[in-house]
């Protein structure tokens, strides 16, 4: 199948995108909210986590090869567009922009997360509620930490709308019409969970 | 009569050649009832003069039909890409702003090269392969409704104009542009046509085909001809996955 490297690049950026990485979202947002339950609630639900078999592999094949994948990729499409909202200020073009603008924001939220966090962890730090909640004390790192959890629930949720067109399974425009209200209320949804959880550490 | 002439103003970018810079020109034209850009241009072409009076080359576009259906005449008024034959002087804001289509090679004023249109469709195979060495019989019958539908996707033009509003289709991106899309569709649902869908498909999957769409969905906006570009984006998405799968898994490909 010579000639179609494309084709499978683009489509395994999609699907990435989705699947493992959105999936794993979902989970990292639902384990933070244990933090609204206290210290030791959170330090419980990390430490499970923390203490899975075969993390090291479970991180590499479902984080951290996929989210390399996706962002690497995903910078090269979101450089190769010539946005033109200004001038063609249809909602699905301003969504266009603003997937590619949260894209990058992401990256740098979670290039920034991962050194501060799993990096750390890695040179023998203790990630717990502690390390969050000394983190977050700062209030530069929590309008960044926001901004960075905001901007990437926004970009899984749109993400979600444009697989659904990318594979083919929204084809009318009222199911592409219903589905864009579905990834806001999921946007809606994920951003209360994400904000509540920063806020339990404040 | 009235005593005061009433005017129109027009700020056209022109271009000598292809690759020479742009620059603008401005006229003041005469107002004439019903004017259509295609009339104005055409009263530039009978008195190439601009608005201080000097005498300019006259300038260039492409027309054809006049009746917007052949897609020669697109190009980019107030800042929206169109055709310039229904472009009506009474329904624009004046200064009216006329500029070529640039995401299309310009080739002098608002003269551009849609070839790279035409050469898709050759990519896609956007036509009903009916030739044989023998007489291959009258062949499958359309139902009557699915012609009726056809006959919305096929009132593209290929005039470029949903390229020019796309996003992903420029200078750093092979991507095909929107409207081949609705060709794939629209010759895979043809009862012959589709006889040849892997094939069309498959070279519709190959690089510099269909996977640069980012669904901005600015080519449903801006159809001219009100066709349901991204419905056909979708449509040949699903297509495109089905035959992918069926490429790697399956053992029949065609």
């Amino acid at each position: 199948m010579a000639g179609n490297r494309e084709f499978f690049n683009r489509r395994l950026h999609s699907l990435l995108g989705v699947i493992p990485v959105g999936l794993f979202l979902i989970q990292h947002l639902v384990v933070n909210h244990f933090a609204t339950g206290g210290e030791e609630s959170f330090n419980k639900a990390a430490g499970f986590m923390e203490h899975l078999p075969f993390r090291i592999f479970l991180e590499i094949f479902v984080i951290f090869l996929p989210l390399l994948y996706h962002a690497i990729y995903g910078l090269y499409i979101a450089f190769t567009a010539k946005n033109n909202a200004s001038k063609y200020g249809f909602f699905r073009n301003w969504m266009f922009l603003i997937q590619r603008i949260t894209g990058v924001v992401t990256l740098i939220f979670i290039t920034w997360h991962v050194w501060q966090t799993r990096v750390q962890a890695a040179f023998g730090a203790d990630v717990n509620f502690s390390m969050m909640e000394n983190i977050l004390s700062n209030p530069f790192m929590l309008a960044f930490y926001i901004i960075g959890v905001i901007s990437t629930i926004f970009h899984f949720s749109n993400g979600l709308w444009s697989f659904c067109v990318s594979w083919g399974i929204t084809i009318s425009p009222r199911s592409q019409l219903i589905t864009t209200y579905v990834t806001i209320a999921i946007f809606v949804a994920l951003s209360f969970v994400g904000i509540r959880a920063i806020f339990a550490f404040v | 009569m009235m005593s005061d002439k009433k005017t129109v103003r027009f700020i056209i970018t022109r271009q000598d050649n292809p690759n020479s810079d742009p620059y603008q020109e401005e006229f003041e034209l005469e107002y004439r009832p019903n004017m259509n850009v295609i009339s104005a241009l055409m009263a530039i072409q009978r008195n190439p003069v601009d608005v201080k009076g000097n005498k300019i080359a006259p300038v260039s576009w492409d027309m054809n039909c006049l009746e917007e259906v052949c897609g020669a005449c697109s190009m980019v008024i107030n800042g929206k890409p169109r055709q310039s034959c229904t472009a009506l002087v009474d329904q624009l804001e004046q200064p009216i702003r006329l500029e070529p289509m640039r995401t299309f090679p310009v080739v002098r004023d608002l003269q551009v090269d849609r070839s790279r249109m035409f050469d898709s469709l050759k990519k896609v195979k956007a036509w009903i392969p009916i030739d044989g060495t023998y007489d291959l019989g009258p062949g499958p019958r359309m139902p009557e409704p699915k012609r009726q539908w056809a006959y919305e996707l096929s009132k593209c033009m290929t005039c470029g104009v949903c390229l020019e509003a796309c996003p992903n289709v420029n200078s750093k991106s092979d991507f095909i542009g929107p409207a081949a899309f609705n060709q794939v569709r629209l010759f895979n649902a043809h009862p012959t046509g589709a006889m040849n869908k892997a094939e069309r498909l498959n070279a519709f999957m190959e690089d510099g085909g269909m996977q640069g769409c980012g669904n901005s969905q600015n080519c449903v906006q801006s159809c001219p001809k009100g066709i349901p570009i991204t419905t056909s984006i979708a449509a040949v998405n699903r297509d495109a996955t089905f035959q992918s799968f069926k490429n790697f898994f399956g053992s029949d490909q065609i």
